[in-house]
């Protein structure tokens, strides 16, 4: 595929609000997990909730969109003078030549969970002030970031769980070379509620402790939200050194099952190879794999055999929700984000909080940071329920 | 690596449409129900007919609620008539509000003190569980996608798969799909019926295509189906929102429909010959 110039990209998890904190967490191998204290919820978890949310308030005239997951958006838009740039380049293109693609898995689900709590006690009918279509519907992001950003192209959201937003840059890339818009904002993100909450712990994959991506025990998901964002580009003539580029991207299916992934990681592997194909680059290319690496003993084990499977033992890889957490909808976008500050720095994160490695590992899993001056390209996957799989490689301009 | 800036207006995305999958209220399939939108044949209304899938293993099968149903057989109805091997086949999926009496019984059981919701509940509440469950019942382990742009959401997948089409040269399944919520959600987003239709999209004509279809952006004002029964369908129901195309691709006539997709932006679709 013709590569694209990430121009701008910024994001907001529980390691940091803008890229400055994230990269500062990232060099310090902090993890931003804590004990669970999210609203009603009584859980033995950890979560990667972002301080501040609910202090974030939305202009007046886009206030019919105010729920958890706008606002996070909001405060994520605000990061490393995304608007402005998402502004330059709309003013350069015209605002209809710029393409909007989000990922979400939840939306503004919270504020459908909270709604049912008051509901009339005669009729069960929902509030009058719940607002269906600003808060809950997967749109609602898409919609709201739109008006925010003054854009007015083609505009939707991707909505395949936890692949989402690793899918929002595969589609916008599409749209970009087939000709309908010159450039694109993409993205993901998703906050926490009580359904991911409580679906997770029902399907037994909620960790009580902080969760441990690849350790031998390791015991499932910490449950994160995130907004991370990207604008798309052609290339320009001259690359200024140390852009970062999107090279690739594969996608898909598992046909498997719906919540475990196939346990040789079959479409895990497709994607992979799908992804360096469109970069045109080899297994040996690339020099660092963020892994999806959830946690759960089946999605790390499926992952690992297919890394190991394409890439063999001298891959070096490790997964970043032992910081942030799994963010779902927005994991592809956040770590596509990380790679980008990854890549920068030209530092390989390690995996926070894992101890003692699966023995089962068959290729370099980083628990510590490592420093590597020839770091030029990155992969990041992103796997989600329903078998849905999406590979991104990422690239350092010489 | 090599790389310019090619500033220049969007070029129009086509395709040829080789098969069409179609049900909703009154009408069973594309067979069927052609002749009634295309208005050679009287519009009598009836409730949505959903069946189970009889592709996905029996564990699976039990698992599936309406939406899924209905995307799904839509879906395989417009394969079958393309006389496609899923397996290999692309697939965009897109519906507004995905299984609503799944979210239902999920935001009741949260808003009491227990809150133990169903694991199989909760798989079955992502936005791709149709996507999911057609790839497990087809085999299909190419990339399928889950979209949402609200009343747009017929537009924003059909730019999708017009997209994959034109990038790929391979054909794309697009199935749009909307179940009806039950109350209390149904009172804030009233969707009255099930309703379903699928396209196979190609970039060259296959043995038997209908038509080749050219979109665009544009701010014309979105055409309404002439039966005041299937407008309201249409007005009503996301996925209805493409009875407008359908009905020129029923009529096997020339021609160009607006439809609707984003506030302020809608999106004109021309139907030619596919040669």
């Amino acid at each position: 595929m013709r590569p694209l110039v990430i121009s701008r990209f910024t994001a907001v998890s529980c390691i940091g609000r803008g890229l400055g904190a994230t990269a500062a967490s990232l060099r310090a191998e902090r993890s931003g997990l804590a004990p669970c204290t999210f609203e009603t919820v009584r859980l033995e978890t950890y979560v990667g909730e972002v301080p501040g949310v609910d202090e974030e308030s939305l202009p007046r005239e886009l206030e019919r969109f105010d729920c958890r997951n706008n606002r996070l958006a909001h405060l994520g838009l605000h990061q490393d003078g995304f608007i402005e740039a998402v502004r330059e380049s709309a003013g350069r293109f015209g605002p209809r030549r710029i393409g909007l693609i989000l990922g979400t898995s939840t939306s503004g689900m919270l504020a459908t969970e909270v709604a049912y709590r008051r509901r009339d006690p005669a009729t069960g009918a929902l509030p009058a002030d719940f607002d269906y279509a600003a808060t809950h519907n997967s749109y609602s992001l898409a919609a709201f970031a739109r008006e925010l950003l003054g854009l007015e192209g083609p505009a939707s959201v991707i909505s395949t769980a936890c692949s989402s937003s690793a899918k929002a840059f595969a589609a916008a890339w599409r749209m970009i070379e087939a000709g309908w818009i010159d450039a694109a904002v993409v993205g993901g993100v998703d906050s926490l509620c009580l359904t991911t909450l409580y679906g997770f712990h029902s399907l037994q994959l909620l960790s009580p402790a902080p969760c441990r991506p690849f350790d031998a025990a390791r015991e499932g998901i910490s449950i994160g939200e995130a907004a991370a964002f990207a604008l798309l580009e052609r290339l320009p003539e001259q690359v200024e050194s140390g852009s970062i580029l999107l090279t690739g991207s594969g996608e898909s299916s598992d046909a498997h099952h719906m919540s475990s992934p196939h346990p040789q990681g079959r479409g895990a592997r497709q994607a992979m190879e799908q992804a360096l194909s469109a970069a045109g680059l080899a297994p040996a290319d690339i020099d660092y794999i963020n892994l999806h690496g959830t946690g759960t003993p089946s999605n790390d084990a499926a992952e690992g055999c297919a890394v190991s499977g394409l890439f063999g033992p001298s891959a070096r890889a490790s997964s970043t929700k032992g910081a942030t957490g799994h963010t779902l909808g927005a994991a592809g976008a956040l770590e596509a984000v990380i790679c980008a500050i990854a890549l920068t720095q030209r530092l390989m994160p390690g995996s926070a909080n894992t101890r003692e490695l699966d023995p089962a590992i068959g290729f370099e899993y980083l628990r510590a940071n490592r420093r590597d001056e020839r770091f030029r390209r990155a992969l990041s996957n992103s796997f989600g329920f329903g078998g849905s799989n999406c590979s991104l490689v990422l690239e350092r301009s010489a | 690596m090599s790389g310019i800036v090619h500033t220049r207006q969007a070029p129009p995305l086509s395709a040829c449409v080789r098969a069409v999958g179609l049900v909703g209220p009154g009408l069973a399939d594309w067979q069927t129900g052609a002749p009634v939108i295309a208005g050679d044949a009287p519009y009598q209304p009836s409730p949505t007919v959903l069946s189970a899938p009889q592709s996905l293993p029996p564990a699976e099968r039990r698992r599936t609620g309406a939406t899924v149903k209905l995307a799904i057989g839509v879906a395989q109805q417009a394969v079958a008539a393309a006389a496609l091997d899923p397996v290999s086949l692309a697939a965009v999926f897109t519906s507004s509000g995905g299984d609503g009496l799944i979210c239902h019984e999920i935001c009741e059981t949260l808003a009491t003190d227990d809150r133990q919701i169903s694991p199989t509940r909760f798989h079955n509440s992502v936005h791709n569980a149709a996507a999911g469950y057609w790839s497990i019942a087809s085999g299909a382990t190419a990339a399928s996608s889950a979209i949402c742009a609200h009343d747009g959401s017929f537009a924003a997948g059909l730019i999708e798969a017009l997209t994959q089409v034109t990038v790929s040269g391979a054909p794309v399944l697009l199935t749009a799909y909307e179940t009806s919520y039950p109350e209390p959600l149904r009172a804030k987003r009233p969707i009255p019926e099930s309703f379903g239709a699928a396209l196979v999209l190609a970039p060259a004509p296959g043995e038997r295509s209908l038509a080749r279809i050219t979109a665009a952006l544009t701010d014309a004002p979105c055409d309404r189906m002439a039966d005041p029964e299937l407008e309201a369908l249409r007005a009503a129901i996301p996925a209805a929102r493409s009875l407008p195309l359908l009905r020129l691709l029923a009529r096997r006539e020339p021609g160009r429909v607006v439809i609707e997709y984003l506030p302020r932006q809608r999106l004109a679709v021309e139907i030619g010959e596919c040669r």
